[in-house]
């Protein structure tokens, strides 16, 4: 059932044997780890060659600060035409949690990486317009990452 | 022949009254609410306004979307960080005299967010007159809320609440989350301290009637 999925992973292998490190497969999803370099020619590769359209969604994943590496950006695609979903994961250090940005490619991508960077604190090379966009402008800290208190950092708690 | 006959034989033409009775008598039959309807008590809140519960029944059913022409805000549900400067400076809008009602766990206390994004319990932010518990509280909770609030509003005095201009109480924002207005010497002055950090952030400033309390 997910043979296809795979086939769109392997032209990307075909293309650049770099941009593929290494491929998942759970509950029938297809998940391709790239590296954080190259994720915009990827996504924009992904997009006019196989026709994954639309940017469903980015979100950041913190799996917790002793773990390297930390953080991981996910990038849900969707092919309004073939209707296939795909994932592309990057995996990133706590030292420079750095992506380039995939506004180029998506302009939705923008809300969500403001997102990502509002909660975790992942920075998007080339964006725009990087501030945060659901907590208040002055607020401490990125509120998903495991390290971060409940109640957030005084003198903003409140409590 | 009507009642207003049988008053007007009863009754003497002047009738003595202590004013601040009758200036209370006429300010708690007529309360306008601001609606901030935050989360789920808002739905209540609603319901509290619709034909079973009819508020309209205790003289405050005129819900005004503006706060310029509201006499009690109902803050029903959860306040976030990022809403209460909002929710101040909507308070700081409503004329005197004004009042708050909190209503629910959530708005009072936090309730069960006990997390950096809620406010825990919005007299941090405002002050506040009655506090309605229940989660969400149901619509009689809150018609005795009201109830009660204007058993309060009997026992006030007309001196206690004075329609002067207060520059202090229009600085209400935590920096960086609003623009702030073009506004006088006074207030551009407070912000820049506030850069400094000469003054701590005025997250809750106190209203004039807030600072009469307590001290």
């Amino acid at each position: 059932m997910t043979e296809k999925l795979h086939s769109y992973v392997e032209k990307l292998k075909e293309h650049n044997s770099e941009w593929v490190s290494e491929v998942r497969e759970a509950f029938g999803e297809v998940t391709a780890v790239v590296p954080a370099a190259a994720v915009a020619d990827i996504c924009r590769f992904l997009r006019d060659e196989q026709q994954f359209n639309l940017l469903a969604d980015i979100c950041g994943a913190d799996n917790g600060p002793e773990e390297d590496p930390r953080f991981e950006v996910n990038y849900h695609l969707f092919s309004t035409i073939h209707h296939n979903r795909i994932r592309l994961k990057v995996l990133l250090s706590e030292d420079s949690p750095v992506v380039p940005t995939v506004t180029g490619v998506w302009r939705t991508a923008d809300w969500h990486e403001r997102e990502t960077y509002d909660l975790f604190g992942v920075n998007f090379e080339g964006h725009p317009d990087l501030r945060r966009i659901l907590l208040p402008s002055e607020f401490d800290g990125h509120a998903l990452r495991k390290d971060f208190p409940l109640r957030g950092y005084e003198p903003y708690s409140m409590n | 022949m009507g009642l207003e006959d049988k008053i007007f034989e009863s009754l003497p033409d002047v009738v003595t009254v202590r004013l601040d009775s009758i200036v209370n008598w006429a300010r708690k039959s007529s309360l306008w609410p601001a609606t901030f309807g935050l989360a789920c008590c808002a739905i209540e809140m609603m319901n509290t306004v619709s034909a079973r519960n009819d508020l309209s029944r205790f003289g405050a059913e005129t819900f005004r979307a503006s706060p310029r022409q509201a006499d009690v805000m109902i803050v029903s549900g959860r306040v976030s960080r990022k809403m209460a400067p909002v929710l101040r400076r909507i308070y700081d809008q409503m004329p005197e005299p004004k009042w708050v009602i909190s209503m629910g766990a959530c708005a009072t206390s936090g309730g069960v967010f006990d997390n950096y994004a809620i406010v825990q319990g919005v007299d941090k932010v405002v002050p506040v007159d009655i506090y309605v518990p229940g989660c969400p509280p149901r619509p009689e909770m809150l018609v005795h809320a009201i109830m009660m609030l204007q058993e309060k509003i009997m026992k006030e005095s007309v001196r206690d609440r004075r329609d002067t201009y207060d520059p202090e109480s229009r600085i209400s924002s935590v920096p960086g989350t609003l623009p702030v207005t073009e506004g006088t010497a006074l207030e551009r002055e407070t912000e820049v301290e506030v850069a400094q950090n000469k003054v701590s952030r005025p997250y809750s400033i106190p209203s004039r009637h807030e600072r009469r309390r307590s001290s």
